[in-house]
């Protein structure tokens, strides 16, 4: 919930003033502008607000003038004061007298916003996040992280546990499982939620990017880099990162991950300032990363930093009871989002749903229902709206039966259907392109001529 | 839902105004329009900033526009700045019919000197559907999954959500049904 500040604007230019009401307004924040301090002070001996923003040089009243008498009222108040002529020994006056910060025009929106927000950390969100602490009585779930198996069940009370700390946490799962929901949902239901979860696949990143990817750049780091560029690292400030795909990273970022994840610190592409960022780790992988710790594959002290907390999601073949609720989950949510009238899925085709090897996980039976809404001609979902033959239901049949050899064979089901597509079967199979490739490459999939 | 009128303004690259105007129409079906709009756009330009500033430009447009029913959103390639800041990628009227979209710091190329036109579209449906969300009334929105979330530097446009959440989404059609 967005906290309604009230803010104050102090300045004789008229544009100014309406330009700071407006983007403040959008922002969700209270805020009435004076032309002058005397004014200024008027509205504020009759109203209360959190934060001033104040010119420092106005006829009459200067800012500073201002900056006292404000604070002769209410100390707890935040005055930012704006100038257009920056002068050190005004700027250490201006602090000295109690005045939160001191910015010059023009400021990048960003940074204004910057200040602003930690300005209000301290007065507000500190008091709203203590008592949203104790009112959290059940977690909130992101919208398809559904289920009431005991399996599921199981994982809510983990998720709920572990989001109350700043534990590193490593979900394992089948390709499909929701991995990505459940870090999400640890993200929404901790005391970083206010800030952003970053994702990097790590599966999809270039080792050539890598670097900037992730640290970010400063301007005229390489040819090209004309503006300085945050990395994943430094968004993630206050947040979460998640490193999805963990399993496929190469020796050289392995290093590169496990120095940054024990000291919080980096430096840019081209720089030499040490940035610090504040940030959660939750990591994902599919692939047995013990196995690739023995193999020599992944390093053996990353593997110990990133697997402190684990959370294993079963495959949806091993929580059925959970299909039917899915399955009407996502009948209701692409009923909606293509505006037809679906309601029901056939006794048949729901007893086929829940016969089914799921190799694709609640992605596959997304897709499947999604491909069901959008093909079948009345409001109830039949068996031949699905998009697989029950005599091609043939996983069961197979001599193997490892998850390596059902998506394997998922994959060239996909790619086929779609005529070999790349961008298209990627997207059907929610992955990168970069990952398809190289699981074509790993499985040794050829297009039939 | 009411039209949306799509004007770009001195826009060089027709194919990404045909490529913006597809995919929005998906988004809004029947219901996105492009138009002409012919003005002094040159009277907003500080050349000691070498930036159009916003404002001017949208009031300048909002003369020029009374004709066409619902929003209208000005496309530009150029640069946009309001005093206080260094630059705006875009400006709405709140609860109001118009809204402005610069595609300059959208671009790829400006930070990196690397084409990307893929991650362009993106960029430009995000900012355009975040300045409509202004139009029809929205705030900016708390999660990160919103096209509403506010975003000051490029980065939070990528970082942030390519449609409206369902809080959004609900206020959009309470608003339109006023």
């Amino acid at each position: 919930m967005k906290p309604k500040a009230n803010i104050l604007v102090v300045d004789d230019e008229l544009i100014v003033r309406q330009s700071l009401k407006h983007w403040f307004e959008e922002d969700g924040y209270e805020v009435e502008t004076a032309d002058s301090g005397e004014i200024a002070l008027k509205h504020f001996e009759k109203g209360k607000y959190d934060i001033l923003l104040v010119d420092m040089k106005m006829p009459g009243m200067s800012g500073l003038e201002l900056l006292s008498k404000v604070k002769e009222y209410d100390m707890s108040v935040i005055v930012i004061l704006i100038t257009a002529f920056a002068s050190v020994p005004t700027a250490i006056k201006a602090l000295k007298d109690g005045a939160y910060d001191y910015i010059t025009k023009p400021v990048d929106p960003d940074e204004l916003s910057h200040i602003i927000e930690n300005a209000l950390n301290q007065k507000i969100l500190k008091t709203e996040n203590e008592a949203l602490k104790e009112n959290i009585d059940e977690i909130i779930k992101p919208d398809n992280l559904i289920g009431e198996s005991a399996e599921m069940k199981k994982i809510f009370s983990l998720i709920n546990t572990v989001s109350q700390t700043d534990t590193t946490v490593m979900i394992r799962g089948e390709s499909g499982t929701g991995k990505e929901l459940v870090a999400k949902a640890i993200h929404i239901n901790s005391r970083r939620k206010y800030f952003p979860i970053i994702t990097v696949n790590c599966g999809a990143l270039a080792e050539s990017l890598l670097e900037s990817e992730l640290f970010g750049h400063e301007k005229g780091a390489f040819t090209g880099a004309h503006y300085k560029r945050k990395g994943k690292f430094e968004m993630a400030n206050g947040g979460t990162i998640f490193l999805d795909e963990i399993g496929s990273v190469s020796p050289k970022m392995q290093v590169e991950l496990l120095r940054v994840i024990e000291s919080k610190q980096f430096t840019r592409v081209g720089g030499n300032e040490q940035i610090k960022s504040d940030f959660r780790v939750i990591a994902a992988t599919n692939e047995p990363l013990e196995d690739l710790v023995k193999q020599g594959k992944f390093r053996e002290d990353l593997y110990y930093r990133l697997d402190v907390f684990t959370i294993l999601i079963p495959p949806l073949r091993e929580r059925i009871e959970d299909i039917p609720l899915l399955a009407y989950y996502f009948l209701k949510k692409f009923s909606n989002a293509m505006n037809k009238k679906k309601d029901t899925i056939s006794t048949e085709a729901m007893d086929f749903l829940v016969k089914y090897n799921w190799p694709g996980n609640v992605r596959e039976l997304e897709n499947a229902i999604e491909r069901a809404v959008v093909v079948s001609k009345t409001s109830n979902i039949d068996v031949k709206d699905l998009p697989f033959q029950v005599s091609a239901n043939n996983h069961f049949d197979k001599d193997d039966k490892s998850i390596a050899a059902m998506e394997k064979r998922h994959i060239s089901l996909v790619l086929n259907e779609l005529n070999w597509n790349i961008s298209r079967t990627a997207e059907a199979l929610k992955i990168d392109r970069v990952t398809l490739y190289n699981k074509i490459n790993k499985y040794g999939l050829q297009r039939k001529q | 839902m009411q039209y949306i009128n799509i004007a770009p303004l001195k826009i060089s690259n027709t194919g990404l105004v045909q490529r913006v105007l597809h995919e929005l129409s998906k988004i809004f079906p029947g219901k996105i329009k492009r138009i002409r709009l012919e003005f002094e756009h040159e009277k907003s330009f500080s050349p000691e900033r070498n930036q159009y500033f916003s404002t001017l430009l949208l009031a300048e447009a909002i003369n020029h526009t009374s004709q066409f029913e619902g929003k209208v959103l000005i496309l530009v390639d150029f640069d946009l700045y309001i005093p206080v800041f260094t630059f705006i990628f875009g400006e709405a009227q709140l609860n109001g019919k118009h809204s402005i979209v610069s595609l300059c710091r959208l671009h790829e190329e400006f930070y990196t000197g690397e084409t990307n036109e893929e991650l362009l579209v993106n960029r430009t449906i995000k900012e355009i559907l975040h300045e409509l969300g202004h139009n029809f009334g929205l705030l900016h929105c708390k999660s990160w999954e919103c096209v509403m979330h506010s975003s000051a530097i490029i980065e939070e446009v990528d970082i942030k959500g390519n449609s409206y959440c369902s809080d959004c989404m609900r206020e959009i059609k309470r608003n339109n049904l006023k």
